[in-house]
């Protein structure tokens, strides 16, 4: 048959040497496949990867794995510190048996300071159930549930794992429920980013010419202007009026607004330097249509990258709904996030007192460190010609 | 007989791949004597560059895994393989007693030094001498590569050369320490034929001023023809084999070297013979018809004072092109060859002149109208293929989305007859149809050439643009590649614009020659014609420096 013959005519065929050892690669793994390998290999950026699965596990999950309600005020515990949490119990007949609880507090008067302080008291036992019926909460604002992943008996009975804030909340509950607004408008401000960064970008790179030079001047200029005050003007400029779900939305917008300017950069260099592949030069002679060749031909040749840049650029968005929250211009109470929690932070007494109010730092320094390592590793896995060692 | 300046015995360079060692060169032998001229000669991936860097021990990130080689000078032997990488001894080595040239010039320069203060930088290192008398040293070998006004070149960046002077440069820079060994790993590959030619004759007398001996890298029979004294061909890391240049260019042992010489030989100019291919009909009717097409690039810089550079690309090119004939358009890098094709089917805008096409149903068109060529659906019948298959392939499609995609954009087939469409492409292109799933980056260059010609055929073309389809590809698969061309035109009665600047290639491959020099076309005419009679200078220059394919028969080297 005509196809036999035609094998013998690929490149090495036609004379009688051995041919090369065949390529471990078989060819038809897809571009993801190839990243997912590669991606593999940086550890750092694996454990990067489980570490914000879990945050953001959480995060999702909020309602059911927090133990108080976040809102709850115990004037009872102010500044309560953490207590510890214990696996095992002594039973009545001297052995261990499996039974988590916390000590309960007592209430200690130093007599010379007249400062209040709270020491465990190893008497007051409070174990600690598996979903237990506690207070009711709306999960997801669709249903009302009333048990949680962790909790203890009884009204009176408190919880503080991470200790409680100046009005006796838990702090470990605020936490979760501020992990939502935090990794949700660092990943919702990067949509928007990257939705006006890729447009305007893709327009600058493959027009060029004088739309190119308008675009880039106009980046210029809005990355001149020092970010915190324009900030600061934009929170200053919100109605005081609005929800809290109308101020989380002007927040991510107002961040997205400088956020895009970076990716718009990355997007029309890429855009530039593909506009001059042959591939795409064949693509036009083919008959295809500029959206096509954008969408088909252009984009897949960096969608990798743009998620690289992207997941580079979501600790930034982070950053800075943390500190205009911490400088009191964006999120504000009841709203719970990271960066309104550090606000508590913000008093030297108060952290003198009671130094689990940092918690929430610790939080951020971990998420970005993982978001950093992911992007690198991400960057690393999609570049082609990066060391492959 | 006299001690050999070098000796390999069976020498083993691998590479570790994840945990394990592959060998790439796999026991390669040879000696090397004084003032001869060794070519070692292979397709890409043969070993070729890998052995050569092993000498010098600049073969990282591969390690050598057995074999010797030996060293001999006045002093003694060295043993270059039981010295480390970096140990003194070996750098006292690199750059004294081994110079190296490389393939591309422009990125083994550095641009923000001087070409006087790169030289320098060697000879300080190894002779111990004053920073005046290195210089002077420095200026004296410019002046033996050639250069111009030596004593104001040696102040200059490497990107105020021509591609040639920085090539001389390079060997000057290699040669500034007077070595007993020159490696030059494919120094005129990415130079133009005439260049070429000027380099390799330096190089020839070069050598026999310095009586140096030298190893000259190349995948061009045509240079091993010219300038070896002694040929090794390489093939998958094996020395297939060695011996005089005469020997193995008439009497061949190896299948291999066979395989290359024959493809070389087809690729001859001085052959008298008419095109490979079938003859164009008895009574050719124009196709395509160029008037005076004029292009000018445009490039406005300032902001406040706007200033327009502007470069005249194409001077009133005008030429006809006739159904089922072959043109063929040489020129040097530069002289608008590709501009002109780009403008042909679209991609650049001419300026003024007209390209009547005549379709297949019978009407002209002029394609120089903007859109033309999607306007009437013009851009199924006009098919480029592109220079570098690694480019010209989408990474991140699959062939067969790749074949398929001019169907697709058609619109005219349902899915399923699309699929088998793309299928039958790729059987008839020579690769088997288990490869639709692949990505581009399991193929080999000649592979996705294929590729690249199949996705050309996919809507039935009447004429193929080839923009220096087959030079990015090694000399056998080059010739398979121009095969595949005349089959399919006898098959499907296409009609080939082959643009190129290995005269050969195209004196094998066109009917007509078309000759551009600095935007003009300066000469067309029939291939022998144009071979054996130019009426140009220019052309008979470019024809001057096409390298034969004898070393009986030199054309650029005079037989001593």
């Amino acid at each position: 048959m005509s196809r036999d013959q035609d094998m013998t005519r690929t490149d090495t065929a036609d004379f009688e040497f051995a041919p090369p050892a065949p390529v471990a690669v078989s060819g038809t793994e897809t571009q993801a496949q190839l990243i997912w390998r590669a991606f593999r290999r940086h550890k750092l950026a694996m454990v990067s990867l489980v570490v914000l699965g879990l945050l953001y596990f959480v995060a999702l999950f909020a309602e059911v794995l927090a133990p108080n309600d976040p809102h709850e005020v115990n004037a009872r515990y102010t500044y309560a510190p953490p207590q510890e949490f214990r696996l095992f119990d002594r039973d009545e007949d001297g052995g261990w048996a499996f039974r988590p609880h916390v000590l309960g507090y007592k209430v200690e008067v130093d007599q010379v300071a007249l400062r209040r302080s709270f020491v465990p008291d190893p008497d007051k036992k409070i174990y600690i159930h598996l979903f237990p019926r506690t207070h009711e909460t709306r999960m997801w604002g669709l249903f009302t549930i009333d048990r949680h992943l962790i909790g203890v008996d009884g009204r009176r009975e408190v919880l503080f794992l991470m200790g409680s804030d100046r009005l006796g909340r838990d702090l470990l509950s605020r936490l979760i429920y501020g992990a939502r607004i935090t990794l949700s408008i660092g990943l919702a401000g990067i949509v928007i980013s990257l939705l006006m960064g890729v447009i305007i970008g893709g327009v600058s790179g493959y027009y060029g010419g004088l739309v190119d030079n308008v675009i880039q001047r106009i980046i210029e200029f809005i990355r001149s202007i020092p970010p915190i005050p324009l900030w600061m003007g934009f929170a200053a400029a919100l109605p005081r009026d609005w929800s809290a779900l109308q101020n989380y939305f002007a927040i991510t917008l107002i961040l997205s607004l400088i956020g895009w300017t970076e990716l718009a950069r990355v997007v029309r260099s890429r855009f530039l330097s593909l506009k001059s592949e042959d591939y795409v030069s064949a693509a036009r002679l083919d008959g295809a249509g500029d959206f096509r060749i954008i969408w088909r031909h252009m984009l897949p040749a960096f969608t990798s990258h743009i998620i690289a840049t992207a997941t580079l650029a979501i600790p930034g968005m982070i950053l800075a709904e943390t500190a205009l929250s911490f400088l009191g211009l964006g999120l504000q109470s009841p709203v719970i996030s990271w960066g309104v929690l550090l606000q508590e932070a913000q008093n030297l007494r108060a952290l003198a007192d009671a130094p689990w109010l940092l918690f929430p730092g610790a939080f951020i320094v971990v998420t970005i460190l993982a978001m950093n390592f992911l992007g690198d590793g991400l960057r690393d896995a999609a570049d082609p010609y990066g060391d492959t060692q | 007989m006299e001690q050999p300046v070098l000796h390999v015995s069976d020498l083993s360079v691998g590479f570790s791949v994840r945990s394990h060692v592959t060998d790439v060169v796999h026991g390669v032998s040879f000696d090397l004597h004084k003032g001869e001229t060794l070519c070692v000669v292979g397709e890409s991936g043969s070993g070729k560059s890998v052995t050569a860097r092993a000498l010098m021990r600049i073969c990282r990130p591969g390690r050598i895994t057995g074999g010797q080689i030996l060293l001999n000078g006045p002093e003694g032997t060295v043993d270059i393989t039981a010295l480390d990488d970096n140990d003194e001894a070996m750098r006292a080595i690199r750059g004294d007693r081994i110079g190296m040239v490389f393939q591309e010039p422009m990125s083994s320069l550095s641009p923000v030094h001087t070409i006087g203060a790169q030289i320098t930088e060697t000879i300080l290192l190894h002779r111990n001498m004053t920073d005046a008398a290195a210089r002077a040293e420095a200026i004296e070998s410019l002046r033996r590569v050639q250069i111009p006004d030596p004593e104001t070149a040696i102040d200059k960046y490497s990107f105020e050369f021509s591609g040639g002077m920085r090539q001389r440069a390079m060997i000057a820079m290699a040669l500034a320490c007077q070595p007993e060994i020159l490696i030059a790993d494919e120094p005129t590959t990415a130079l133009d034929v005439t260049t070429q030619a000027e380099i390799l004759r330096l190089l020839k007398r070069l050598q026999a001023e310095l009586g140096m001996a030298v190893i000259f890298i190349t995948h061009d029979m045509g240079v091993v023809a010219e300038i070896a004294d002694r040929v090794a061909v390489m093939y998958h890391g094996r020395l297939v084999e060695l011996g005089p240049a005469r020997q193995v260019f008439h009497d061949p042992q190896a299948a291999y070297t066979r395989h290359l010489i024959g493809a070389s030989s087809r690729f001859s100019i001085a052959r008298d013979h008419d095109r490979g291919g079938t003859l164009p009909p008895a009574a050719p009717k124009p196709l395509l018809e160029v008037r005076e097409l004029d292009l000018t690039f445009r490039k406005t810089t300032g902001f406040i004072r706007r200033r327009t550079k502007e470069f005249h690309a194409l001077k009133q090119v005008s030429f006809t092109l006739h159904e089922g004939e072959n043109l063929g358009i040489v020129g040097e890098s530069g002289s608008g060859k590709t501009t002109l094709v780009r403008a042909l089917v679209g991609l650049l805008n001419a300026d003024a002149g007209s390209a009547m096409y005549r379709s297949k149903d019978g009407r002209s068109f002029d394609l120089l109208e903007p859109g033309a060529l999607r306007g009437a659906g013009l851009n199924r019948e006009i098919r480029m293929v592109f220079q570098d298959p690694f480019s010209s392939l989408n990474p991140r499609m699959t062939v067969e989305q790749i074949i398929a995609e001019p169907l697709i954009l058609e619109g005219r087939l349902p899915r399923r007859e699309i699929r088998d469409k793309a299928a039958y492409l790729l059987n008839r292109v020579g690769l088997p149809q288990a490869m639709l799933t692949r990505y581009p980056h399991a193929f080999s260059g000649g592979q996705r050439q294929r590729i690249s010609i199949a996705r050309s055929l996919a809507v039935d073309p009447r004429l193929i643009i080839a923009d220096e389809a087959t030079s990015a590809l090694d000399g056998s698969i080059r010739s398979q590649i121009l095969d595949l061309l005349f089959d399919l035109q006898t098959e499907l009665g296409l009609s080939y614009i082959f643009v190129g600047h290995d005269l050969g290639v195209v004196r094998y491959f066109c009917d007509r020659i078309a000759v551009m020099h600095k935007g003009e076309l300066v000469e067309i005419d029939r291939a022998a014609r144009i071979c054996q009679q130019p009426t140009r200078d220019y052309t008979r220059n470019l024809i001057a420096a096409v390298p034969g394919t004898d070393p009986d028969h030199r054309r650029l080297i005079a037989a001593e």
